[in-house]
């Protein structure tokens, strides 16, 4: 068993009270004071996350636009320098390496953010197809710290708290910013529904972040477990979960960041096919007449058949509503379709419904 | 800290159980809802149910994940706390006042195998 990683934020969470979970090889806060008050202060105020456990990744040089077009699922051809794109890597056979987002920050110069849990896995991918491409792979994740700040207020904070100028940062762009000696990366990405921003520098300044915002008492910390209920409640994937090695962002309803006129990718032939023939399976939401929650694992039955099983599921905290994301068969997947689930000793009745429980408020 | 009343009977599995004649009340400790957090949903039994020492009966949920709750005695459930069916919260508020069930208890010398509060204490620490 390796030792359990630490994020520069550690002592902070500690200092703060907060549960702490081992998540994706890191000790991370779960909840500091209640979940449900965590998550609404992203909702309708502003949130802070530790998120250093994410990994970053730059790939330099000549060939690093025509090498990430190969590996990446996503059309980042031609793009201006500040366009975010959200993809995947792929198998060959159209599973799912990763979910990541690629940063361009210049012509030849591309920031990739992973998976805590799939650092390793995705740096050596990266590495080992990047044979006879002129360019450089750097895992920078120990020297990144990274907080997400997040709610409808993150914006004002940010401007007002740390004197950033990020009112104009459009959505899903970033911009590098000269501050306190260093560049530290900005952006208006996140992973909750709402507007809000994740910013990247030394361990010394996402200190000095976490202690500023949090300190201003108008920006709660969070932890992963109301990120979690948060990018639920409006249908993001999770790794691990929604998507994985066996599941590919076809089934997963993601086929919208999976460009297949964009010349060759891996993993390409296997989505074209499943595009082409349909998908065997897919993930949907279900929403639960009744309050009991159905976990992820939990069975998902049609007609006394097993139809597949949970992703993720919760009593949602923005409507109340026991909803999940299952995946399941799709002959079972229309709007509509009644279905059950195996909680604990009883069966409850369900409605396959749109996984998006919650409108998303970003700032467009 | 965690309170512990005097006069209840507890599991090692934290339920309390409070005697009164041939009836119990189950409920869930004070420790319990403190180790949970913010109770969502109670899996209540149902009236008639029969419940025995030791064995799952019910479940308490939180937001992110549910917990299973085992049965300090055995007997049969005569009652339900319905309340809790709308307002699960009430675990964290009062754990104690807010009982779980009711049931007629089958044979008190399942008792013995429960502990007093001087040693619940001791297992909360």
């Amino acid at each position: 068993m390796e030792d359990i990683l630490k994020t520069c934020l550690h002592q902070k969470h500690l200092d703060l009270g907060a549960k702490m979970m081992p998540f994706g090889g890191f000790d991370m806060p779960i909840e500091y004071t209640s979940i449900i008050e965590e998550h609404n202060a992203v909702r309708h105020a502003a949130g802070i996350f530790d998120v250093s456990h994410m990994g970053e990744i730059l790939i330099t040089g000549p060939d690093s636009e025509r090498y990430i077009n190969y590996i990446f699922t996503n059309d980042i051809r031609g793009a201006e320098p500040g366009k975010i794109f959200y993809g995947m890597l792929l198998y060959p056979e159209g599973g799912t390496v990763d979910d990541l987002l690629v940063y361009k920050m210049g012509d030849e110069r591309f920031f990739l953010v992973v998976n805590a849990s799939n650092i390793a896995k995705d740096y050596q991918w990266i590495v080992e197809h990047s044979t006879g491409y002129d360019l450089k792979i750097e895992n920078l994740s120990d020297y990144y710290g990274e907080v997400a700040v997040q709610g409808p207020k993150a914006e004002a904070c940010i401007e007002e708290l740390l004197h950033l100028d990020v009112k104009d940062l459009l959505f899903y762009t970033c911009k590098e910013i000269e501050c306190d000696g260093e560049t530290i990366i900005v952006s208006r990405t996140g992973y909750t529904g709402e507007d809000g921003f994740e910013l990247y520098g030394s361990h010394a300044f996402i200190n000095r972040v976490w202690d500023v915002l949090v300190g201003s008492k108008q920006v709660l910390p969070c932890g992963l477990g109301c990120r979690d209920t948060l990018r639920f409640e409006v249908g993001l994937p999770l790794y691990g979960h929604e998507l994985e090695k066996d599941i590919t962002p076809i089934e997963a309803g993601l086929g919208m960041f999976v460009k297949l006129d964009k010349g060759d990718f891996i993993g390409k032939e296997a989505i074209a096919q499943q595009k082409a023939e349909g998908v065997k399976r897919k993930i949907v939401g279900i929403e639960l007449a009744d309050k009991a929650i159905p976990r992820s694992g939990y069975e998902v039955y049609a007609n006394g058949q097993m139809i597949g099983r949970v992703t993720t599921g919760y009593n949602s905290i923005s409507t109340g509503k026991s909803v999940c994301m299952a995946l399941i068969d799709s002959a079972h997947a229309a709007l509509g379709t009644e279905v059950e689930i195996h909680i604990r000793k009883k069966f409850f009745k369900g409605t396959i419904v749109k996984k998006r429980f919650y409108e998303k408020n970003y700032k467009k | 800290m965690s309170t512990v009343l005097d006069g209840l009977y507890y599991s090692e599995s934290h339920e309390w159980l409070k005697v009164e004649g041939e009836f119990g009340y189950i409920g869930i400790t004070d420790y319990a809802q403190h180790q949970l957090g913010s109770v969502v949903y109670v899996d209540l039994p149902e009236v008639d149910d029969e419940v025995s020492q030791g064995e799952e009966f019910g479940a308490v949920e939180s937001v992110k994940a549910a917990s299973d709750l085992l049965s300090p005695i055995s007997g049969t459930v005569v009652e339900i706390n319905e309340a809790l069916e709308d307002k699960p919260e009430l675990l964290n508020e009062d754990a104690f006042n807010n009982w779980i069930c009711k049931v007629k208890i089958n044979d008190t010398a399942e008792l013995d195998n429960l502990m007093d509060a001087e040693d619940y204490k001791a297992i909360c620490e």
